[in-house]
Order: structure tokens, then sequence, then C-alpha cells
């Protein structure tokens, strides 16, 4: 039963108006496009082509390193120049494939698929693999391995994340409102792989515009609906998601499928579209540029390997100088040293902020008020946890379902003493996955 | 473009916050029951209030001076310290008490224990309760000018009838804050408005309080009777200012209601069948003390087991 919401949450000022109203807006990047071949959850890619190919657009540059992995296709058509270690939004320098771009976007030419009708479960799951889509909302697991569950006839729910809580974001907005059809249609193929399933359109309420466009879409399909969510950051978050479009509740150690549920982002549908209907491979996705520091706020639609800093070149450049560069929304993206790095398949916005509050908020002593406790949608205590996390007391930590944490960053967010409470449960937690590693 | 841009970790936006807005927040909530004291009791109030602060404020100062910390009076958690103990004086109380108390709360109660957010005791609860051991003559003076004779709850102890009333307005002998229940609901409406604290704290805890003083009072359903309770003494200050102070309360949900209804049975108790009319400000001590079993029984449940029904 749909729930709508969940406990816990924040509401942070949304920034969506300064680019919600931009049409997205195609760009053809001039210099080199890089492509890490890291962009997803599993083992790297590795590169099928060497240092003075030609490649075309369309062309796949680099082969799944593994079944939990994913392929990677040119964007732009030229030569390989360099195979070697690029610095990606995250700050790690990830081994890349560089393309020398002669601006000419020579494309392959695609083989057209059957019909969807006509397609088994295996082709349809086979095609989306081979298309390199990975989930596009910033986690960038493969789609293919979240699509083949052990069970499918027993998923019954198969989720599409329209919520885009983050604060800033509209690429999924722009998308829902400029192709309803094929975010639709690609719902569809999905749910021509799981024989009971229903599909959901889960939108968050603050997109009234797209609510109507996609209950007028889907007016006539018995398996799909449109659930209405309230409007709260971390909507968008799988497990609350999941938790408020069917009242079903997974904890750390379980998967959406455990609660028979498969969820997937906007982008990631439409591409299932593309590759499934059209046989394209991923070559672009949409990407929010925006912030108080653009002139022109806008939705592009990028060819993925595309520099950051042409798109902000694009955009004519910073109306004010940034103090802070976030590839991603404002709560859970990467805040960057260096412009100079490559979208990828799960960048989904690049926010420019003239002023970075982070760094002017003092961290002072906690006070107990409990309003982490109140936000916190993993109904944990992060001012504890935090505690036991800066005196390395690990036990104690678990004990207190640290691991149960999905690093919203909520507490942070809200701690009127500023406290740096995210920061430190994240990297406690990474480091009792390491050690859980090792065992 | 600048040379360097900021670098850190998610989130990168901040809530605006912050600790010593809470603290103000405090502080005004808590001025229609300070201006109500001062015009029921005199000038001299005010004198022993402000100086009251001065003296916590002075003390946390020095001796953040002195152990060459950064200081930390610019929270403003030593001004409500200062004007929550002041407020819990009798009208007349000698200054240097005032003095001693302020700096007893800050610097036994608060600092030796790590300073804000560290003690385990509500600081001006603490210096209340060591001023009552150590200077009983002075600090159960109710006498001045406008009353003479008992407080309301000793009156009400002692089987004598009260205004009730009086006791809703505050015209009644007492403490600086405490004699005027409808100016503390007001300061608490705001605080709850303003979402500093919440109802189930003060909630369970007068209710509970309540329900036994309907069984135990010995009184049967006697509405006034029970009026008059609640009215009277600390109650409403406690429950609103004190009860729900951030450090030394349960920080769990659960734990919350649990030691509403602690402090209504402990308060019962001492009142009821203490030797004394009041017993707010011991059974808060008490129950702070009780706060990290209380935690430890009441751990949320983390979503996905159980903790996500609303």
């Amino acid at each position: 039963m749909a729930r709508f919401t969940f406990r816990g949450g924040v509401h942070p000022y949304d920034g969506k108006d300064i680019s919600k109203d931009k049409p997205i807006k195609g760009y053809n990047p001039k210099g080199d496009a890089v492509y890490p071949l890291s962009q997803h959850i599993g083992a790297p890619a590795q590169a099928i082509v060497n240092k003075g190919d030609a490649v075309l657009v369309g062309q796949k540059i680099a082969e799944a390193g593994g079944f939990v992995s994913s392929p990677i296709y040119s964007s732009v058509s030229g030569t390989v120049k360099a195979i070697e270690p690029r610095r990606v939004t995250t700050g790690d320098m990830v081994m890349s494939i560089v393309i020398e771009n002669d601006g000419e976007f020579n494309e392959v030419t695609y083989e057209t698929p059957k019909p969807v009708e006509l397609l088994l479960k295996e082709d349809i799951l086979k095609l989306i693999q081979e298309a390199g889509i990975v989930g596009m909302g910033g986690a960038g697991f493969p789609t293919h391995v979240k699509l083949a569950p052990k069970e499918p006839e027993k998923i019954d729910y198969v989720i599409a994340n329209c919520a885009e809580c983050e604060p800033y974001l509209t690429s999924d907005y722009r998308r829902m409102i400029e192709n309803p059809e094929k975010l639709v249609e690609g719902l569809k193929i999905i749910l021509r792989l799981f024989d009971n399933a229903r599909g959901i359109l889960a939108v968050e309420d603050n997109k009234p515009d797209c609510i109507k466009v996609l209950k007028e879409l889907t007016a006539k399909e018995e398996k799909i609906s449109v659930v209405s969510l309230h409007t709260k950051y971390p909507q968008g978050s799988e497990r609350q998601l999941i938790y408020a479009a069917t009242g079903r509740a997974i904890n750390s150690s379980m998967l959406p499928a455990d609660a028979g549920c498969v969820v997937n982002n906007v982008d990631t549908i439409v591409a299932v579209y593309h590759a499934v209907v059209e046989g394209k491979p991923l070559l672009r996705r949409i990407v929010t540029v925006t912030g108080d520091c653009i002139k022109e706020p806008c939705n592009f639609n990028v060819r993925i390997g595309t520099n950051y800093r042409e798109l902000i070149d694009e955009v004519g450049g910073f109306a004010k100088e940034p103090e802070k560069i976030v590839s991603g929304g404002p709560m859970m993206g990467f805040a960057l040293f260096d412009l100079d790095v490559p979208t990828t398949k799960s960048s989904s916005a690049l926010l420019c902020l003239s002023h970075d509050e982070v760094a002017d908020a003092e961290e002072t002593a906690c006070i107990n008020c409990g309003r982490c406790v109140e936000v916190c949608p993993g109904r944990v205590i992060p001012s504890r946890l935090a505690d036991f996390a800066q005196n390395n007391r690990k036990e104690e930590f678990e004990k207190m379902n640290g691991m149960e944490c999905c690093e919203c960053g909520c507490c942070s967010y809200i701690c009127p003493a500023k406290r740096h409470l995210t920061q430190s449960i994240k990297s406690m937690r990474r480091t009792i996955l390491a050690d859980r590693r090792k065992k | 473009m600048k040379e360097k841009l900021q670098v850190s970790t998610n989130p990168h936006i901040r809530d605006k916050w912050k600790t010593n807005n809470i603290m103000s927040l405090v502080v005004i909530a808590l001025m229609p029951t300070t201006i109500f004291g001062i015009w029921n009791f005199g000038w001299y109030a005010a004198l022993l209030i402000a100086v009251t602060i001065a003296s916590a404020v002075i003390s946390e100062w020095l001796f953040c001076k002195i152990i060459k910390k950064k200081s930390t009076i610019k929270d403003m958690s030593a001004v409500v310290t200062g004007l929550l103990l002041a407020l819990n004086f009798p009208p007349h109380l000698p200054l240097w008490i005032g003095i001693l108390g302020g700096a007893f709360a800050i610097i036994v109660v608060k600092m030796l224990f790590g300073g804000l957010g560290q003690n385990f005791m509500n600081p001006a609860l603490g210096a209340r309760c060591f001023l009552l051991i150590s200077f009983a003559k002075y600090m159960t003076d109710f006498t001045c000018d406008a009353y003479t004779g008992a407080t309301p709850l000793t009156a009400l102890k002692t089987g004598e009838t009260v205004n009730v009333l009086d006791m809703l307005i505050g015209t009644t002998g007492g403490t600086i804050g405490e004699t005027s229940m409808i100016a503390i609901l007001l300061g608490a409406c705001f605080l709850i408005i303003m979402g500093v604290i919440d109802l189930r704290i003060p909630g369970m805890y007068i209710l509970t309080f309540a329900v036994f003083v309907l069984i135990f009072g010995g009184r049967g359903f006697d509405l006034s009777y029970l009026s008059a309770h609640l009215a009277g003494g600390g109650l409403m200050l406690g429950a609103f200012f004190m009860a729900t102070d951030y450090v030394t309360r349960p920080i769990t949900k659960k734990g919350q209601y649990l030691y509403g209804i602690l402090l209504g049975i402990l308060t019962g108790v001492f009142r009821i069948f203490g030797p004394g009319a009041e017993g707010v400000s011991y059974a808060i001590i008490i129950g702070n003390l009780l706060v990290p079993l209380i935690e430890k029984v009441t751990l949320p449940k983390p979503f996905g087991k159980g903790g996500e029904k609303a």
C-alpha cells in the first residue's frame, strides 16, 4: 500500500526554478572526449581500441569487464589519442580512453532490433546490457543486472524513480516534460521482463505538470499507475521511494528485489527505450548546469565524455566567482577542485555556487537537540554514531545500527551545531566495509 | 575563476539554524514569565536576575580563559542557564547567593564535565538543588512586600484552600519565574511553534502527574485541587523549560515519552508523599541521571527493520 512519504527527511531550498523552464538543448563537444573505464559499479570495462585507432560515434570502445560491468561507446568521431589515467568527478585518477574529436560526428549505422513484441526476455536484457546502460540517477549500477533478479516472477512492482528530490536538479523533470512517451514506452519494455509486475511512475508532488502528462499518457495502461509522492528529500532514495510507493521496507542488507521491487531512474528508462526500440547504445545524458554563478542556466543533452569546462563555456561562463562547484546535487554530489573532468553516465548536474555554506559553518559542540534523529530516514541516531566514528569505536558503531545509514546527508544539513555528521559516519562505514572485505 | 575551489564531502548545503539561535529563542520564550516576575516582585528581582546571568556568563568566560580554550559564551547557553536559575530563586534572595549559584551551575555542573553538551545534569537545576541544601533558610524564604506566608503549594500541602485563579495569573508568592502559569505557557507555545521543543516530554510529564494526583492525592476527582497542583510550584516552568533541556533529556523519541512519564511519577511521589511541598527540581535531576539507561532501552529500530512505520 502506498504511503506517499516516509519518516524523516528535510526540505532544503530547492533551487529548481533556476533551470526548470529551460528546454533540453543538444550540445556537441569541440574538444577531446574522455571516457573513464570505470563509470559504473562493478568491474572496470576493458578498452578494445588502441592509440591511433579511428572511431565513429556509436562504436564500442570498451567491453564489459564481467557480468556486473558495462561496455562503453564513443559519442564522438575521431582518433584514439591516449589510454591513460584521467581525473574524474570524485577526484580520483581513473584509466580512461581519450578520443581526439574531429568535430564530424560520423555515426555508425545501427541495426534496428525486431519489434518489441517479437523480442524474447533474453533479447531485451541482451540489448540493454550491450547498450552500456547503467543507473543514471547517480549510483551507476549496471541496469541489466538490476533487471535480472534471481526470481523475476516474484517482482510485483517496477518503479520509475521520477522523484528527483535533489535540490537544483531538473534533468529528470525536463525529460518527463519533453519525452514522457519514451519514459512510458521504456517502462512498458521493462515490464515485459516481469510477468507479474505492475509499473509505478513515482513523482514528487512539486511536479504537478509531469503528473498530469504521465497520467494522461498512461490512462489506458492497465498495468501502469502514477503515484504522487510528498515532496521531501530524500524521497528519491531507493529504500525511501519503495516504501513511499508500495509500503514495503528494506534494510541496508536487502535488495529492492527482496521486496519484489525494481527501481530505475527516468533517464535510465529512456535509455532502455533507445536501446531496445532503436538499437542505440547509451551516448548521451541530460545534465543540468545551474547555480547562482551561472549566467544562463541550462539543461543539456550532453554527449558522455564531454569536458565540464566546455559546458560552462557554452552557458556563457560564470556570472559570479564560484566558491564551490558540485557534480550532482547539493545533498549527494561531489565537490570538484578542477573543472577539467568528463561527463559520465551518472553525471546529473553541474552546480556552481558562489557561496559555500559548509566553509563558513563553524563546528560547535553537540547539544543533543535530536534534530538529526528527527530527520534521519534510516531511523538511526546520527549524533551518537558520529561520536563513535570519531573515536574509532567500531563495535558500538555497528551495534547502534551505523551500517543502516544511507549517507543522504540530512543530519549534516539540519545540525545546528554544524557538525560534519554524514562525513564521520560515511568514513566509518567505508572502514568497516573494507574490513569485512578483507576477512 | 578562483584559483582554489572549496572541496568537502556531501551535503554541500546547510540549514540556517545555529545553536545560538535556538538558545536565543529560549531566552525570548522566558521573557513573559521573567517580565511578569519583575512586575510581581519588584525591581530587586530584575537585579537578581541580571546578576545571576552575569555570574554564569563571566564564569564560563573565565573558565575557558583559564583552561586556554576558545570562549564558548557566544552560544548563549550560559545566558539561558543563568536566567533559568534566577527564575527559580525567591524574590529577595541575597545577591551573593545568585552569584554563587551562577558560578556553581556553569563551572561545577557544566564545564567540569566537558562544557556544553557533555553535562549529565541540568546546570540550573543542579545549582538550585545545591543552594537549596546549602542555604535552605534563604532559598525557602518566600516572604516579600506583596505576599506573606506560605506559597500556594505549601498551603495546599497543609490543607488550606488556595485561589486557583491567582495561581493561573501568577499573583501569588513563590520563586520569581514560576508563579504565572499563563506567562509560562505563552513562552512554551512560542517554543513549540518555533519547533524548538515538542510536547512529548512536557505532555507526558503533566499528564502522568495529573493522573498520579487524581489517584494518590487523596481528594478523589477534585478538579480545583488538581488545577492547584498543576499551576502551583515549578511544574510548568520545569516541564516546559527544564525537562526539555536538550542536553539532559533522552534523544530517542520513545525515551522522551518514558522520561516524561518517569518525571510525572517522581514529582507526584515527592509532592504527595515527600516531606516538602515541591518536587519538580529533584524529579528532573533524578530523571537526568537515568537518561543513559532510558536511551539504552529505547534505541530506535532502523528503517527496514521495523523502524519505518510512522
